[in-house]
């Protein structure tokens, strides 16, 4: 059934594509288009530039890991309503399926003038457009005493993977009425709501195995997202577990000793069994490399997420630096839509229509008990701008919240089908 | 049938001091009732059949007797986002079931004249609570949607692109664990659901958005588009 869909649609766009004078077909060769990360931005963008172009570009994505765990939802798995399997997905059907040459190697080197991408095992892949979506990685020093090498101690668990398993392991082996601590990150980071959707969850795992345990968070920032119904949440399923210390009390001047499990918050030393360091991020390292960002971040166009700074490339997701929408992967999904089809009329002259942009965050804060923030954009020509939104309210029924947390359920399926086929 | 005479006859019993025309409207909704009575029942003795008991609907969440086992997932979806039975949606409902409830069970092409509806409902009135509240004529509304607005041929092609946004929860495998499956549907059902989302009708935040940031030409092109993978799936 597949196929006849994809039969069909590929036949309107062949249509469209031959009416329409291709750019670089013209010029001899059928082009190519080489993908950086296979995430909510890479693997979409991929699968769509794939399936639309129905053979008439030529596809690669490069990927480290042949298991990509999802960042959404790796929370769930830290609260146990998830197990580490159903957040893990492969690139078969996108090899297989849509003829996407998927390489499992890290993406060390661009050139931007020979329009070459260098691989860790030496082979280097020419592209007419490169597409960039690397996620994000830490900004080096943002928070005193913790670094990468540290990572194990002091786990971040903000890129899915051995990460939270490493974390979910360290909670539940915390001694009774031990200390979980979180060091909360500055603005802008990947997922708004992701740390506090995290404390939520590990005070459900907490709650059950560990009810006298304290959950303490160390924030460098006066507000956070869904600030009033996460805390709502907190007061009536987590009466006094959980301390937030913001910037007044300190928040913003913290430092880590992880060979001696202490956090200094303010000067005050606090010794904790378990601790979560979120550092402040910045646009993942290829970006940099291929020197597309400026500052933290790679800025792109809102019409087309091409970079600013190189007219072959493209920056989606949290690495990309493009006005109003959150680091999410709603919105990286969103953008490499938007982007796919702008890469193909670029190379093969199909129809391109104006951007759209959409982001909806689910947060479970308990079991049964979903909540939502979404948000619609469009392009201007600064920015992407925010047009309209909504946010769940305080004091939601039962049933609401339940039907919310089965929705955000939904939204997984649907997400990583159109991530991955 | 005997069901709507049992009606009948409450009605004047209760209500002989009520001025002629809200008695007319009774009566004439009564005779509409004939419309429904083969899957529902309502007065004194009544039971649940295909359809449930529509005693005390008015102002009753949806999906909410418990002694009905068969309400559609669609219909226990709209009963968690907070929908209530009130006249609003009652009528919207009688009009056309699929313009609030897309997935309903209730086989039921609705009632298009708005004075049937009206009676329609002062009827059922008489079984519930809410009843001193029934207008003796329902206020006039826009339709959900207009010939005009449902005339409009969409470009499947566009709608495709748009489609993106649709995708990243609905499946087009016709997945309905969650986020409800939108294949399969007559672009008609299509373009009166995403309607009724843009005028508020339906809840859904997240639909309420989207299709607030449709265009009646964008709605048209989905419905389009959509309509060709049923055609595929057939």
């Amino acid at each position: 059934m597949k196929l006849d869909r994809r039969g069909f649609i590929g036949a309107g766009v062949a249509t469209a594509a031959t009416l329409s004078a291709p750019m670089v077909l013209a010029g001899g060769h059928k082009p190519n288009v080489v993908v950086i990360g296979g995430g909510a931005g890479g693997a979409t963008a991929a699968r769509y530039i794939a399936k639309d172009s129905e053979g008439a570009i030529n596809v690669t994505l490069i990927e480290p890991t042949r298991t990509y765990y999802t960042c959404f939802f790796s929370n769930l798995y830290i609260g146990g309503f998830r197990d580490f399997a159903s957040i893990g997905h492969t690139y078969g059907t996108l090899a297989a399926e849509y003829d996407i040459n998927v390489v499992h190697d890290w993406a060390i080197g661009v050139d931007r003038d020979a329009k070459t991408v260098t691989l860790a095992g030496g082979a280097m892949v020419p592209y007419d457009a490169l597409i960039i979506s690397p996620g994000i990685d830490f900004v080096e020093g943002a928070v005193p005493g913790w670094s990468v090498e540290t990572q194990n101690a002091m786990p971040h668990a903000y890129k899915a993977g051995s990460q939270t398993q490493l974390l979910k392991a360290q909670i539940e082996s915390m001694p009774q009425g031990g200390t979980f601590a979180m060091v909360a990150p500055p603005n802008p980071f990947r997922c708004p709501p992701g740390p506090y959707e995290r404390v939520s969850m590990v005070a459900s795992l907490l709650q059950g195995s560990n009810p006298t345990a304290k959950i303490l968070i160390v924030d460098p920032k006066e507000k956070f997202s869904k600030q009033s119904l996460f805390e709502e949440a907190w007061s009536k399923h987590y009466s006094g577990m959980i301390e937030r210390v913001g910037p007044d009390f300190g928040g913003a001047n913290v430092e880590v000793r992880p060979d001696a499990m202490e956090v200094v918050i303010d000067g005050e030393v606090e010794k904790v069994d378990v601790c979560n360091v979120i550092p402040a991020q910045k646009a993942g390292l290829i970006a940099e490399i291929a020197g597309v960002t400026e500052g933290n971040w790679a800025p792109v166009t809102a019409q087309e997420m091409r970079s600013k700074i190189d007219e072959n490339i493209y920056v989606l997701g949290d690495a990309s630096q493009q006005g109003d929408m959150p680091k999410s992967g709603f919105s990286a999904n969103s953008q490499a839509k938007v982007c796919a089809m702008a890469v193909r009329a670029a190379l093969t002259g199909s129809a391109a229509f104006p951007a759209r942009f959409s982001n909806t965050c689910w947060s479970l804060l308990a079991a049964d008990d979903g909540v939502k923030v979404g948000a619609q954009y469009e392009a201007t020509p600064e920015k992407i701008a925010r047009t309209s939104g909504f946010i769940s309210n305080t004091g939601e029924d039962d049933a609401l919240r339940a039907q919310t947390y089965q929705e955000s359920v939904g939204w997984y399926e649907g997400i990583t089908t159109d991530m991955f086929g | 049938m005997h069901i709507g005479i049992k009606g009948l006859a409450a009605v004047s019993i209760a209500f002989w001091a009520l001025p002629a025309t809200a008695e007319q409207n009774i009566e004439a909704g009564a005779e509409a009732f004939r419309k429904c009575s083969a899957c529902h029942m309502v007065g004194e003795d009544a039971a649940n059949r295909s359809g449930p008991v529509l005693n005390g609907i008015l102002g009753r969440p949806l999906a909410a007797r418990q002694d009905y086992p068969y309400y559609s997932d669609a219909m226990q979806r709209a009963a968690a986002g907070g929908l209530v039975w009130d006249i609003e949606h009652l009528e919207l409902f009688i009009e056309n079931p699929k313009s609030l409830i897309s997935g309903t069970t209730m086989m039921f092409g609705g009632i298009s004249d708005p004075e049937e509806r009206g009676h329609l409902i002062a009827f059922l009135g008489q079984f519930s609570d809410g009843m001193a509240d029934i207008p003796e004529v329902l206020p006039a509304r826009d339709p959900v949607v207009s010939p005009e607005i449902l005339a409009i041929e969409g470009d499947p092609a566009y709608g495709e692109y748009l489609s993106g946004e649709c995708v990243i929860c609905h499946q087009l495998d016709g997945s309905n664990d969650g986020i409800p499956a939108i294949v399969g549907w007559l672009p008609e059902d299509f373009v009166i659901a995403l309607h009724a989302y843009k005028s508020g009708y339906r809840t859904n935040e997240v639909m309420v958005m989207t299709a607030q940031g449709l265009s009646d030409e964008e709605i048209a092109a989905l419905a389009a588009y959509f309509e060709t993978l049923g055609e595929t799936f057939e």
